[in-house]
C-alpha cells in the first residue's frame, strides 16, 4: 500500500523502511477497522428490535426511523437543518469571492492585518467566540431565532471561503480579464461572463465544504439556537443527552440519518477536489 | 509632473487602493460585527461584575475557585496530549505517503471522512463500541486479553479516544498536504553528498515539514481545546471532563451569569493563545531559515 514507485526514490529499498511501511499500515488499519467498527454498531443497532450484550442484534426492523422520525420531529429539524446550510453556503460565497478577489488581484496597505482578522476566526475555537457572540446577539434579539443561527455559522464560514478561493483565485489568468476589458466589456460582464465561469470548480467546492462544515458545526448552532432552530447536529446531541428514556434504537436512527446528510455533500464535493488540497491550500495560507 | 498634480484616485490605485477594494469591504464589516464586536463588548462585560466587586472581579473570583480554576488544567490535559498524539502519529504516516503512493486518493478520502461526522456522531458511537458491552470489550474479552469490560466511556480516555477519531484524520491531512509539496530533488541532493536515510529525515525532510507540523498541531491543539459535546457525552462531565468550555456553557445558559460567562472565554482565549505564541516560539527556535524549495 505504501510502496513507492521507483522514480521518486531509485536508490532506497532496504528492510528497515519496509518494517515501518508495515507498522504504518497497522497503525492506519486499526484506525479504520475501530472507526468502521464503531459506524456499523451505530447503523445496526438503528435497523434492532433489541441489542443487549451479544455480539449481534436480535432481529432487524426499520420500524425505528418512523418512531424517530415522529418523536424528534426530523421532518421539521431537517427544514431547518437545509435553510441554515443553504443560506450560510450562498452568504458565505456571495460575501466570501469578491474578498477573495480583491485579496488575490491586489497588494494594498492593511492587508497584513485584514488577513489576520480572516485567519483569526479559523485559529480560535468556536466556543471561545461562541459565548460573547452568543450574549451579544441575545443584547440584539437576534439569538434563538433562525437569523441568529445563521449569522454566527457566517463567522467561521467566510473565512473558509475566503481563504480556499484566493489561491484559486491567483491561479486564473488576470491577461483574460485585461482581454475582455479590451474587448469593451463593462465590469459586471467580465464578472458573470469571465470570473464567474471560471472560478464555478472552486465556488462549487468551496460551498460543498461549507456546507460539510455547518452540518458538523455543534457549538455556534448550539449556542445560538432557541428550541425552534435547531439543527439535525444539536438535536442529536439533546437526544443523546436526554437518553436513558428513549430507546437507544431511535437515537441512532437520528444518527443515521444526520450521518447521510453529511456524507451525500461530502461525496459530492470529493468529485471536485483532491482532498489533500482541502487543507493544504488553508495551511499555505496560514503559515504566511 | 509634480506630485500633487495628479488626481487622488491615480496616487491611490499606485499603492493598491482602487474600487476592487471595496469588495473586500462585505467581509470585513461582517466579521468586525460578528467576530470583533463580540470579543470586544465581551471583554467590556467581563469587567462588570453583579454587585460593587473590583473591577477584575470574575476573574478573582474564577481563580479563587477551585472547581473552576482546575477546568483549566482538565482541558489541557486533553488537549495538549490529542494534538501531540495526532500530530505524532501523522508525521511517519505523512514521510511514508509524500511521494506517489498508490490509492492514495483512497486513503485520504477515508481520512476525511470521520472529520466530516462530527464529534457527536461519533460520541454516540463510541459509547455503544466502547462501552461495557459493546464491540471493543466483547472482543477483548474473548481472546482472554481480559477478564471483566474495562471501563472506557464517561471518563478520561472516552473523551480522549473520541478526541483522536475526529482530530487524527485533520493533523494527518495537512501534515500530508504540506509534506506532499517538498520537492523530492531536495532529499536526493542530500542523498549524493553522502547523507544516509536518517540524517536525511532529521536534517532534510523534517526541518522541511515542520511549518506543516506547526500549523497541524496548532489547529489539532484548538479542535480539541473547545472539546464541548465529547466531553459532556463520553466523559464525566462533573468531574474529570469538566473542562473550560464546559465551565464557560453552565456560566452562560444554566446561571445566566454573562459577566462570569465572558470572563471564562477570555481565560479561554488568552490560554488559547499563549499556547500558540509559544508553539511559534518554539517553532523559531527549533528552525531558522528559508523553508522555501518546500511549497511553491
Amino acid at each position: 500500500m505504501t510502496e513507492v514507485s521507483a522514480s521518486s526514490r531509485p536508490t532506497r529499498r532496504p528492510l528497515r523502511l519496509s518494517f515501518l511501511s508495515l507498522l504504518l499500515v497497522g497503525v492506519l488499519g486499526i484506525f479504520f477497522l475501530n472507526l468502521a467498527a464503531l459506524i456499523l454498531g451505530v447503523v445496526l443497532n438503528s435497523f434492532a428490535t433489541s441489542w443487549f450484550g451479544t455480539l449481534l442484534p436480535n432481529g432487524l426492523t426499520t420500524r425505528w426511523y418512523a418512531y424517530a422520525a415522529d418523536l424528534f420531529q426530523l421532518l421539521e429539524v431537517l427544514r431547518v437543518t437545509f435553510i441554515v446550510g443553504a443560506a450560510v453556503v450562498v452568504l458565505s460565497l456571495l460575501i466570501g469571492a469578491p474578498a477573495a478577489y480583491a485579496l488575490a488581484r491586489r497588494q494594498f496597505p492593511g492587508k497584513r492585518p485584514l488577513m489576520l482578522l480572516f485567519l483569526l476566526p479559523l485559529l480560535v475555537a468556536p466556543v471561545t467566540y461562541g459565548i460573547p457572540l452568543a450574549t451579544a446577539l441575545y443584547q440584539f434579539n437576534l439569538a434563538g431565532s433562525l437569523a441568529g443561527v445563521i449569522l454566527a455559522n457566517l463567522v467561521p464560514s467566510i473565512p473558509f471561503v475566503i481563504l480556499l478561493l484566493t489561491p484559486f483565485i491567483e491561479q486564473i489568468d488576470e491577461n483574460l480579464e485585461r482581454a475582455a476589458r479590451m474587448c469593451g466589456a463593462s465590469t459586471g460582464r467580465v464578472f458573470v461572463k469571465v470570473l464567474i465561469p471560471l472560478m464555478a470548480p472552486g465556488l462549487l467546492a468551496a460551498g460543498l465544504l461549507v456546507l460539510i462544515r455547518v452540518l458538523a458545526m455543534f457549538e455556534l448552532t448550539f449556542l445560538t439556537a432557541g428550541p425552534g432552530e435547531q439543527t439535525l447536529v444539536v438535536a442529536l446531541y439533546y437526544t443523546v443527552f436526554a437518553a436513558g428514556i428513549r430507546p437507544s434504537q431511535a437515537i441512532d436512527a437520528m444518527a443515521v440519518i444526520y450521518m447521510l446528510t453529511a456524507f451525500v455533500p461530502l461525496l459530492i464535493a470529493l468529485r471536485f477536489v483532491n482532498p489533500t488540497q482541502i487543507v493544504a491550500r488553508i495551511k499555505q495560507e496560514n503559515v504566511q | 509632473m509634480s506630485e500633487h498634480a495628479r488626481p487622488l484616485r491615480e496616487r491611490l490605485a499606485e499603492r493598491g487602493i482602487d474600487r476592487v477594494l471595496w469588495l473586500v469591504l462585505p467581509a470585513a464589516a461582517l466579521l468586525g460585527m460578528l467576530f470583533v464586536y463580540p470579543f470586544v463588548y465581551g471583554l467590556g462585560l467581563s469587567v462588570q461584575p453583579n454587585e460593587g466587586a473590583p473591577v477584575i472581579g470574575n476573574y478573582v473570583r474564577f481563580f479563587s475557585d477551585d472547581f473552576e480554576r482546575s477546568t483549566i488544567w482538565k482541558t489541557l490535559v486533553l488537549a495538549i496530549p490529542a494534538a501531540v498524539v495526532n500530530v505524532g502519529i501523522s508525521i511517519p504516516i505523512a514521510y511514508k505517503m509524500r511521494g506517489p503512493v498508490r490509492n492514495k486518493r483512497l486513503i485520504t478520502t477515508l481520512l476525511v471522512m470521520p472529520a466530516t461526522l462530527g464529534t457527536v456522531l461519533v460520541a454516540e458511537g463510541l459509547i455503544r463500541y466502547f462501552g461495557p458491552i459493546g464491540w471493543f470489550n466483547q472482543f477483548l474479552m474473548a481472546i482472554g486479553l481480559i477478564d471483566g469490560p474495562l471501563r472506557l466511556t464517561h471518563n478520561y480516555v472516552g473523551v480522549m479516544a473520541s478526541l483522536i477519531i475526529t482530530g487524527f484524520p485533520l493533523s494527518l491531512l495537512l501534515v500530508l498536504g504540506h509534506a506532499s509539496g517538498i520537492d523530492p530533488d531536495l532529499e536526493r541532493a542530500a542523498a549524493t553528498l553522502g547523507a544516509g536515510p536518517s540524517e536525511r529525515f532529521r536534517r532534510v525532510v523534517l526541518p522541511l515539514m515542520l511549518p506543516g507540523i506547526t500549523i497541524a498541531f496548532i489547529l489539532a491543539f484548538v479542535a480539541a481545546f473547545s472539546v464541548f459535546p465529547s466531553a459532556v457525552m463520553v466523559g464525566n462531565p462533573a468531574g474529570e471532563t469538566r473542562v473550560i468550555s464546559i465551565a464557560a456553557y453552565q456560566a452562560a445558559f444554566e446561571r445566566f451569569d454573562y459577566p462570569m460567562a465572558s470572563a471564562i472565554a477570555m481565560i479561554m482565549a488568552a490560554v488559547q493563545f499563549a499556547i500558540v505564541a509559544f508553539v511559534f516560539l518554539l517553532r523559531g527556535r527549533l528552525y531558522r531559515g528559508s523553508t522555501s524549495g518546500g511549497k511553491g
